[in-house]
């Protein structure tokens, strides 16, 4: 589709995310095997892996949610052990299970939001005038969002997730349910926001969609088991697409769900 | 502080959105004092009574007259045989029925063995008990005129009088108020806010306010705030209803009286807090406040039944709900005019309740988040 920020030079360092040896038990299970990458300044970075394999639990400590049991994790230049509290306020985060308050109208949603992350005043009102005018949604700002099909509430909780222009936006399954057309306009504000300079960390169960990320980490029970671009991943599993690259690597878990 | 406001004028917007939430907030209180206080009361007022009298004398002419003169009870009719008397009970209009023996005068006068009956449906206790003490007390105070007349030996008449601390008139109402009051207060209170915030944990949204910046605490609090004030509202409504539409007076200071009820409110919001900590579903916590909390709150406060009557376990089980404790200081403080003096213990029993419910779900909260 085209080409990232992330791909210039300069920005290759500026890592927005640094996790070394990350790890999370609970009791006697660990659920995530002391993993370490990194995600540059605007890259879209999938995060794969089957049910059960950890994403959740990874994303949760990246967001502040979970303390690791150890390892170390930078998000958006915030410990995210001791400093969670300033990486909560750094991130924007969608779930496919959120899509905003139905019996809030089009604009309080945003209001509220725009409120919590502490949007100054003056700038909630034009910017949601503006974003409303982006979506193509200038008629609904009244609308309550129970009125809106499922498509428009996933685009527009994504545009409340980033309106406070965060550093890194974490989207948890965000096209679940979600018709092909309406997913590839998803997918088209999300490489709007990357070329922002907002770096997408989104995970996912559409492997077409993997293919639209500039690197995708495939998790395999608690570990990452492989970790490049989509073409990378291809040449070395030998394979076509990305589906069976998962595939391929799904076969090895001990766990296996597939 | 200004996340705090938004936050708060969302839960308004719930609240005031959702058509049912706004009845149940603001018009079921009316409908309830109003219910309770007119339609359903336990108190006593012309209840038909019927008669058989195979005597026709003196005495049972003057028990009969006894009886129908008082406000309580009107006489309907004599029966013939007291093969009569079920199908009264069956066609549910009379409240009991006075049975005399024969020669009722006579054995009276000559054996003192005079025997009256009554008889009362027994389908609903509470009042059968009540009509029947209300009964025995007309017939033993003409018993006592009776000794004074046609006797004349005795000098001195004894007259026993019955008189009904506080609530001279006998009215329900008294009772009913304070119960309500509660009632209302833990509903709106305990089981509105564990539904409210059970209600974000089951649609997501609360995952994603834990992944703001937003202060756990400071969610917690944004989600009391409306209903405090409109538990605050509703004590308001009860007390203007109670004083001005049921009569009920506040005897007692009304400074006081709304101390306590703040504190009852802080119970029960921490009982709603605990509540939506321990449950991921509406439903539950629908259940857990209307079972746990709701049901014994009618069945164990002593609102409809006296606890003292109740098994030993139910009056142990008692003790521990909160509203029995608020109930017990409001009659003491509004219907009763007592000082602070008379509920020091029902006072100290809440503040207890509420330092533990408070710690109990904090940890709970916190350890969530971990």
């Amino acid at each position: 589709m085209k080409t990232a920020l992330w791909n210039s030079p300069t920005d290759r360092y500026m890592n927005v995310i640094t996790v070394e040896n990350l790890t999370k038990k609970f009791g006697s299970f660990t659920a995530v095997d002391n993993i370490s990458f990194e995600v540059g300044k605007g890259e879209i970075f999938g995060f794969l892996g089957a049910n059960g394999a950890g994403k959740t639990t990874a994303m949760r400590m990246l967001c502040g949610l979970l303390k690791p049991t150890s390892g170390k994790g930078i998000v958006a230049g915030y410990d995210i052990r001791s400093e969670s509290e300033n990486v909560k306020a750094s991130i924007g985060y969608m779930s496919q299970k959120f899509a905003l308050y139905e019996d809030l109208k089009v604009w309080e949603n945003i209001r509220l939001y725009a409120g919590i992350y502490g949007v100054p005043e003056k700038d909630i009102a034009p910017k949601t005038d503006e974003l409303l005018k982006e979506l193509g949604f200038e008629g609904e700002k009244e609308t309550l969002v129970k009125s809106l099909p499922l498509g428009w509430r996933q685009k527009l909780a994504f545009s409340v997730s980033i309106f406070h222009e965060p550093k890194v936006v974490f989207l948890d399954e965000p096209t679940g349910g979600v018709d092909p057309v309406t997913r590839r306009q998803f997918w088209e504000m999300i490489y709007k926001a990357s070329d922002k300079g907002i770096t997408v960390f989104v995970t996912t169960h559409y492997m077409d969609e993997a293919e639209y990320c500039n690197r995708v980490s495939i998790m395999v029970d608690g570990r990452i088991d492989a970790l490049d671009s989509p073409a990378n991943l291809k040449k070395e599993f030998n394979a076509t697409s990305m589906d069976e690259v998962f595939r391929k690597l799904a076969r090895k878990s001990k766990n296996n769900e597939l | 502080m200004r996340q705090f406001l938004v936050f708060v004028q969302k839960e308004f917007y719930h609240i005031f959105r959702d058509r049912w939430t706004t009845l149940i907030l603001l018009v079921l209180p009316i409908v309830m004092i109003i219910l309770f206080g007119f339609g359903i009361t336990t108190e006593i007022r012309n209840t038909k009574f019927a008669v058989y009298d195979p005597s026709r004398d003196i005495a049972t002419q003057g028990i009969v007259n006894k009886l129908e003169t008082s406000e309580y009870f009107s006489l309907d009719r004599y029966v013939t045989s007291p093969n009569e008397i079920e199908p009264l009970f069956r066609d549910g209009e009379i409240g009991f029925v006075v049975v005399l023996g024969e020669n009722f005068y006579e054995n009276l006068l000559h054996t003192g063995n005079a025997k009256i009956q009554l008889i009362a449906d027994g389908t609903d206790p509470n009042t059968a008990s009540t009509l029947t003490s209300y009964a025995t007390i007309l017939l033993s105070s003409y018993q006592q005129e009776l000794t004074g007349t046609a006797g004349g030996t005795i000098p001195y008449q004894i007259k026993t009088e019955v008189r009904l601390l506080y609530n001279p008139s006998l009215k329900s109402a008294y009772n009913i108020v304070p119960g309500i009051m509660g009632m209302i207060l833990m509903l709106i209170c305990a089981l509105m806010t564990s539904v409210s915030i059970a209600r974000e944990k089951e649609l997501g949204t609360m995952e994603l306010l834990l992944v703001s910046p937003m202060k756990p605490i400071l969610i917690i609090l944004s989600k009391l705030v409306p209903y405090f004030t409109i538990s605050i509202i509703n004590y308001i409504t009860i007390l203007l209803l109670s004083v001005f539409v049921l009569k009920v007076p506040i005897a007692g200071s009304l400074v006081l009286l709304s101390a306590l009820s703040l504190l009852f409110i802080f119970v029960s919001l921490s009982i709603g807090i605990l509540i939506s900590s321990l449950v991921e579903k509406q439903i539950v916590a629908l259940l857990i406040s209307g079972m746990i909390l709701m049901m014994p709150a009618v069945f164990l406060s002593g609102l409809m039944f006296p606890i003292e009557s109740m098994p030993v376990v139910l009056q142990w089980i008692s003790h521990i709900l909160p509203v029995k404790w608020f109930i017990i200081a409001v009659r003491n403080v509004m219907i009763k005019g007592l000082g602070f003096s008379s509920i020091i213990r029902e006072v100290l029993i809440l503040t207890g309740m509420a330092a533990v419910i408070i710690t109990l779900s904090l940890k709970k909260f916190k350890y969530r988040l971990e």
